[in-house]
């Protein structure tokens, strides 16, 4: 039978391959489904993996949405390294989103382009102001911050639907559960196609966690205390502190993708922003092996799903639910091929002799 | 029948898929592993259970296809944290969302196909009671499933010598191991419980609360059942409380829709949300009362040295 | 010479309600199968050969000491012996038959009992529920309690059985360990370093016990580092060094303590070198004035007016069974815990009673708590970045500056890492590997190397050699008189009284949260000590037990 046995120190190999096998595996099983399933596995994962990489509109669509995976990815990548679950990242994009949307639509007169500064930055609080309620919580009262955010997210997506059917509902709008279409003034302006300036805000984002991460004593505060909490409170550090600023950070950049998201690809509010970025940005974080600059990459391969699952159900008839299945399944396998990091596989006699 | 009535008798189905699906994670955590899958594996239990129920016609197939799928699908939970000592936060997160996806590309072709009711069971004699009878005794199998299931649920884990070794099992793994006894098997078992009273619970949803299957149908009563069990500090007893609590909340704001008070719809859908908050803050503030009652190894990976 | 004990005497129909080995007892000739041979064990862990090839007798009525430094080997051997680990080779006989132990379950059905030396219980689970899970099935809950009583009475081990496990004292928690090795009625018991949780007094009583249960014929398997005590009650021992057999001693009592030791670690111990405390005593850098603080949680311990002085140059030690408050203190002193008040502790002269850590090290105090991983250190995490751990928000005047703007510098990290590591002599240590790779007494030196780095006026330790092995034992405590004797004020907080006595120039007692008056070591002995373990100084009445405390062995 095969034993788990710790290695001395982490595997530096296994760390960078952890991930590719993780990958590999599920598309392989990915592959074998579809066979049993009666489809050329080959022709599907061609179409679900690299159809979307053939051109140049389907490469502008990857980055659009692999925009707001990044920045919630890398967002949690940080809090989950603090040992702070926040899973209610999409919670935390709704309400930046309606934040940054206040300004369109309440405003809408206001066509400057401080306007859109002003946008993002209630982006960024609005998902932060949302993220310091579960954060409030268990510094204050000890409450489990894993369900006191998710439950968030059903209160803010309720939120919104109440909005845009009612008080936010254009009155021009045949009645349609929308807000009125923003104006150019308040939609952020394109890079290169679809791709708008929230691609770059995301890189930006990854550098200054990355930064925070490796040299800032307040990333060390995070790394220290997710790992060993009492080695912290021991270097002077507290676990209110670690729990605030994870809290903080993941949910400004959860809101910040939510008004980008709004302001840069759909251009007005409605009952659904997100097909679950918030979720799926959970497996971004791991599959970056909670590193900023790796959740970056995972970003890409989730936004792959996504495309490929779309790609999927025109060209092979297949559902495009396999896609959020398949991400699932993904996360299954990347955390399996994170044992290997730390633990070395043994083969052991089921008896010794005696 | 009287305003009363007719709001006590919709509590209860609404409180029996958060009483099965909390009673089988409190096994779980007993056991000390934290399942953060409920909800995955409650959708997938639930789309389970209508598809074999529509495709045989036999709600009773449904139910078994429900209990089974919910254990089928937590084994890579299992697993992962019992064989390859996964955290087990992220993997219970990666179930919840696998099991959503799963049940999503299950039901996508039934969607808004017609359902299988499971019948009501009127208990002979008691069902004829005025008022009571309507309430208490005239409901589906799953109902009176979830008493059951709490009850020999109590009685296991403070009668018997097995439940004796769970709990054990959950405060110390370490020292269970060193006298020997199973720590993975026994947990691998409860995992599977767990499972399969998740998967229960999805079907009474599919089966009898609203016979159909709808994506997203399970709306955070997964999670809701995880909070449950804390709220109940790992007590068979105090969940089904608590469990009635959260239902009259979530029928609450039912009726009050239905009654047409001013308030707006999607706030009193919210109520359940943000009772499950409260109900948190309002037992975790006292930290004596969840340090003394958390079972001590609980999320706490184990690797035996052998 | 080991029969002799168990000669003549049969204590088998006093201690047993039930068909034991005691019923064997007066018949065993002195050719039969000795009661266990464990034969050529061999079991790898990794790299590591953690038993090479050994072997060991244990015959009826012979309290036999498995001695060993940490890491010798002595845990695997007697896992191995009751199931909890399988050996890579070799064979286990019992009264001559080879037996295979698949689990500590098979292990209780041939008669081999086991108290652990972290104890394996259910801290929220009764008495009677921890015993019940030693147990095979079907043992009844009445007759249960009524077997626990008999085993209480015959051997003198009181036990509530309704009690619940959280609520007892450490002595009170070996006994309930004891009772349950017991009721499965063993052969052969096997001890793991019992009484290094125990004051003298309560292993004294210990010691009685295990008397009577060899002198029914039960041979009992005795692990321990105390030679004093081996040689007080055992009547053979065999030493193992490395994972090896180095030595099988006949009759451990015509051995001296320094004989053991030499024969445990292939070398002479170097004694302590320390000059004299100085005649004037220097001024108070510690100076704690009636600190009192409420439990921390519903297993914590309060203190009660602690109050205590450490002058420049001197060793003060504190004394005690575990959890009587000893963690508390040293959270309090270090300011990982503040006080509630102004005016409680003082380091040189300056009152941080509201202090927090780094506070305190920047007005010159060092710390080392009891645990290396997860305390001390970050397990996970480098070398260097332990070095940051506690030198981020060191002052400028005596470090280099770690951190500036927020960012650190991990050039300048690195560097104090190798200078602690070379000027330490931390084996097989480097920057960048994690604290988790190093053994205990590297990793030990390593951090009181991080800590003596900055030059401390002030040093707070819990349990500076607590598995640790003698030789970097050694070194620490020269290194703590060192510091003493250069002008520092260190106060060390111990459970070990070897130590205690070796390094100490006043010392005090802990007990239940109080700490008695520091009194110079050399007006103390061992039962003056005991004596004060058991709370023979505590002032206060009318206080709720607490449980944390052995309250028969006051006198």
């Amino acid at each position: 039978m095969i034993v788990l046995e710790k290695r001395a120190e982490p595997s530096r190999l296994w760390a960078f391959l952890a991930p590719v096998v993780a990958i590999a595996a599920a598309g392989l099983t990915g592959a074998v489904l579809f066979a049993l399933l009666g489809r050329d596995p080959l022709l599907a994962m061609w179409t679900y993996f690299i159809e979307p990489l053939t051109s140049a509109w389907s490469l502008e669509e990857l980055a659009v949405k692999a925009t707001p995976l990044a920045l919630i990815g890398a967002g949690l990548a940080l809090a989950y390294r603090a040992n702070v679950w926040n899973i209610g990242a999409e919670g935390q994009l709704v309400m930046g989103a309606i934040a940054g949307s206040a300004i369109p639509i309440l405003l809408p007169e206001w066509n400057d382009p401080l306007a859109l500064f002003v946008m993002l930055a209630l982006g960024l609080a609005g998902g932060a102001a949302w993220a310091a309620i579960p954060a409030f919580l268990k510094v204050r009262f000890n409450v489990n911050e894993i369900l006191s955010s998710l439950m968030l997210v059903y209160v803010a997506q309720l939120f919104l639907d109440w909005l845009v059917r009612g008080p936010w509902r254009d009155p021009m709008g045949f009645n349609f559960p929308k807000s009125v279409s923003f104006t150019d003034w308040h939609v952020l302006p394109a890079i290169s196609g679809r791709v708008h300036l929230g691609a770059l805000l995301a890189l930006l984002a990854v550098a200054g966690l990355w930064l925070l991460l490796r040299r800032a004593r307040m990333g060390f505060a995070l790394k220290v205390m997710g790992s060993a909490p009492r080695a912290g409170l021991f270097g002077g550090f507290s676990m209110a502190q670690a729990c605030w600023i994870s809290f903080l950070i993941s949910g400004a950049l959860a809101g910040l993708a939510g008004i980008c998201e709004v302001s840069g690809s759909i251009g007005q509010l409605q009952p659904s922003i997100s097909p679950g970025y918030g979720f799926t940005a959970i497996i971004v974080a791991f599959l970056g092996r909670l590193s900023p600059v790796g959740a970056l990459f995972a970003a890409l391969l989730l936004a792959l799903t996504y495309l490929g699952g779309e790609a999927a159900q025109l060209a092979l008839g297949l559902s495009a639910k396999v896609t959020q299945a398949f991400q699932g399944m993904l996360l299954f396998f990347v955390l399996a091929a994170d044992v290997l990091v730390h633990y070395r596989l043994r083969l052991q006699r089921r008896e010794a002799k005696s | 029948m009287n305003g009363l009535e007719a709001f006590l008798v919709t509590v209860i189905p609404a409180a029996t898929p958060l009483l099965l699906a909390a009673v089988g994670e409190l096994v779980v955590e007993r056991a000390g592993v934290l399942n953060l899958g409920v909800e995955g594996m409650m959708a997938t239990g639930a789309v389970c259970a209508f598809v074999v129920a529509h495709i045989s016609g036999n709600p009773w197939l449904g139910v078994l296809a429900g209990a089974l799928a919910g254990a089928l699908i937590s084994t890579p939970f299992a697993a992962l944290t019992q064989k390859l000592a996964a955290n087990q936060v992220a993997t219970g997160l990666a179930l919840a969302l696998f099991g959503l996806g799963v049940a999503g590309l299950i039901g996508e072709a039934y969607v808004g196909q017609p359902g299988v009711r499971l019948p009501a069971l009127n208990i002979p004699v008691l069902s004829a009671l005025p008022f009571l009878g309507p309430v208490l005794f005239s409901h589906d199998v799953l109902v009176y499933a979830s008493f059951v299931f709490t009850a020999l649920v109590s009685w296991f884990l403070f009668r018997t010598r097995a439940g004796l070794m769970l709990r054990a099992v959950g405060v110390n793994h370490d020292a269970a191991h060193a006298l020997g006894h199973p720590v993975v098997r026994i947990r691998v078992f409860a995992i599977l419980f767990g499972g399969a009273l998740a998967g229960l619970a999805g079907a009474h949803l599919s089966l009898a609360y609203t016979p159909q299957w709808v994506e997203n149908m399970t709306a955070g009563r997964g999670w809701i059942a995880l909070a449950l069990v804390v709220f109940a500090t790992w007590r068979p007893w105090r969940v089904l409380a608590g469990a009635y609590l959260f239902g009259t909340v979530w029928i609450l704001g039912l009726h009050l829709q239905a009654a047409g008070i001013g308030l707006p719809s999607q706030l009193l859908s919210a109520l359940p949300y943000l009772a499950t908050v409260v109900a948190l803050v309002i037992i975790s503030r006292n930290r004596v009362l969840t340090l003394t009652n958390t079972p001590a190894s609980l999320g706490k990976p184990f690797v035996p040295e052998r | 010479m080991a029969m002799a004990d168990a000669g003549g005497q049969d204590g088998g129909t006093a201690a047993a309600p039930h068909e034991g080995p005691g019923a064997q007892n007066g018949q065993s000739a002195p050719d039969a199968p000795p009661l266990l041979e464990v034969q050529d064990i061999t079991r790898r862990f990794g790299d590591i050969l953690a038993n090479d090839s050994v072997s060991l007798t244990l015959r009826r009525g012979e309290i036999h000491a498995l001695l060993g430094e940490n890491g010798a080997g002595k845990s695997t051997l007697v896992k191995i012996i009751y199931g909890v680990l399988r050996p890579d080779s070799g064979r286990i006989l019992i009264e001559g038959r080879p037996v295979r132990i698949a689990s500590p379950a098979e292990a209780r059905a041939l008669g081999i009992g086991m108290v652990f030396q972290h104890f394996s219980l259910f801290e929220p689970l009764s008495v009677a529920e921890n015993i019940a899970l030693a147990l095979p099935q079907g043992t009844a809950d009445a007759a249960l309690k009524e077997r626990i009583a008999t085993i209480s009475e015959t051997y003198g081990l009181p036990l509530d059985p309704d009690a619940i496990i959280a609520d007892l004292s450490v002595g009170e928690r070996q006994r309930v360990e004891i009772v349950r090795a017991l009721l499965s009625d063993p052969r052969i018991l096997i001890l793991d370093e019992p009484t290094s949780v125990l004051t003298p007094q309560e292993a004294r009583q210990l010691f009685a016990t295990l008397k009577t249960l060899a002198a029914e014929g039960r041979g009992i398997l005795y692990i321990s580092h105390r030679l004093e005590e081996v040689r007080e009650i055992c009547d053979a021992a065999t030493v193992l060094r490395h994972g090896r057999v180095v030595a099988e001693v006949a009759d451990p009592r015509r051995e001296t303590a320094a004989s053991l030791a030499r024969l445990m670690v292939g070398e002479d111990i170097h004694a302590v070198k320390a000059a004299p405390p100085p005649e004037e005593p220097g001024p108070p850098l510690l100076h704690v004035r009636d600190l009192t603080l409420p439990a921390d949680g519903p297993f914590g311990v309060a203190l009660y007016g602690v109050s205590l002085d450490v002058r420049a140059g001197e060793v003060v030690a504190i004394a005690g069974v575990a959890g009587n408050g000893q963690r508390e203190l040293f959270r309090a002193l270090s300011g990982e815990r503040l006080a509630q008040g102004h005016g409680v502790i003082h380091i040189e002269g300056r009152d941080v009673s509201l202090c927090g850590i780094n506070a305190r090290r920047r007005a010159g105090a060092a710390f080392v708590p009891e645990e290396r991983l997860g305390h001390a250190c970050v397990p996970e995490m480098s070398l260097t970045d332990n070095v940051v751990l506690t030198r981020h928000a060191a002052s400028e005047k005596t470090q280099e500056r770690l951190v500036r703007h927020g960012l650190i510098n991990m050039d300048a990290a690195r560097r104090i890492c190798a200078r602690i590591i070379g000027e330490h002599d931390v084996r097989g240590a480097a920057p960048e590997k994690p604290a988790r790779a190093l053994s205990g007494g590297n990793l030990q030196k390593f951090i009181m190397g991080r800590e003596l780095d900055r030059q401390p006026r002030v040093f707070v330790v819990n349990q500076p050699t607590w598995g640790v092995d003698a030789g970097a034992a050694a070194i620490i405590r020269q290194r703590l008189v060192d510091l003493a004797r250069a002008g520092a004020a260190v106060l060390v907080i111990s459970q070990d009284l070897d130590e205690i006595f070796e390094i100490a120039d006043r010392i005090a007692v802990i007990s239940r949260g109080e700490l008695s008056p520091a009194r110079p070591a050399a007006e103390l002995d061992r039962e003056a000590i005991g004596l004060l373990m058991a709370g023979a100084h505590e002032k206060r009445h009318g206080r709720a037990d607490n449980g944390t405390h052995a309250a028969e062995a006051r006198p």
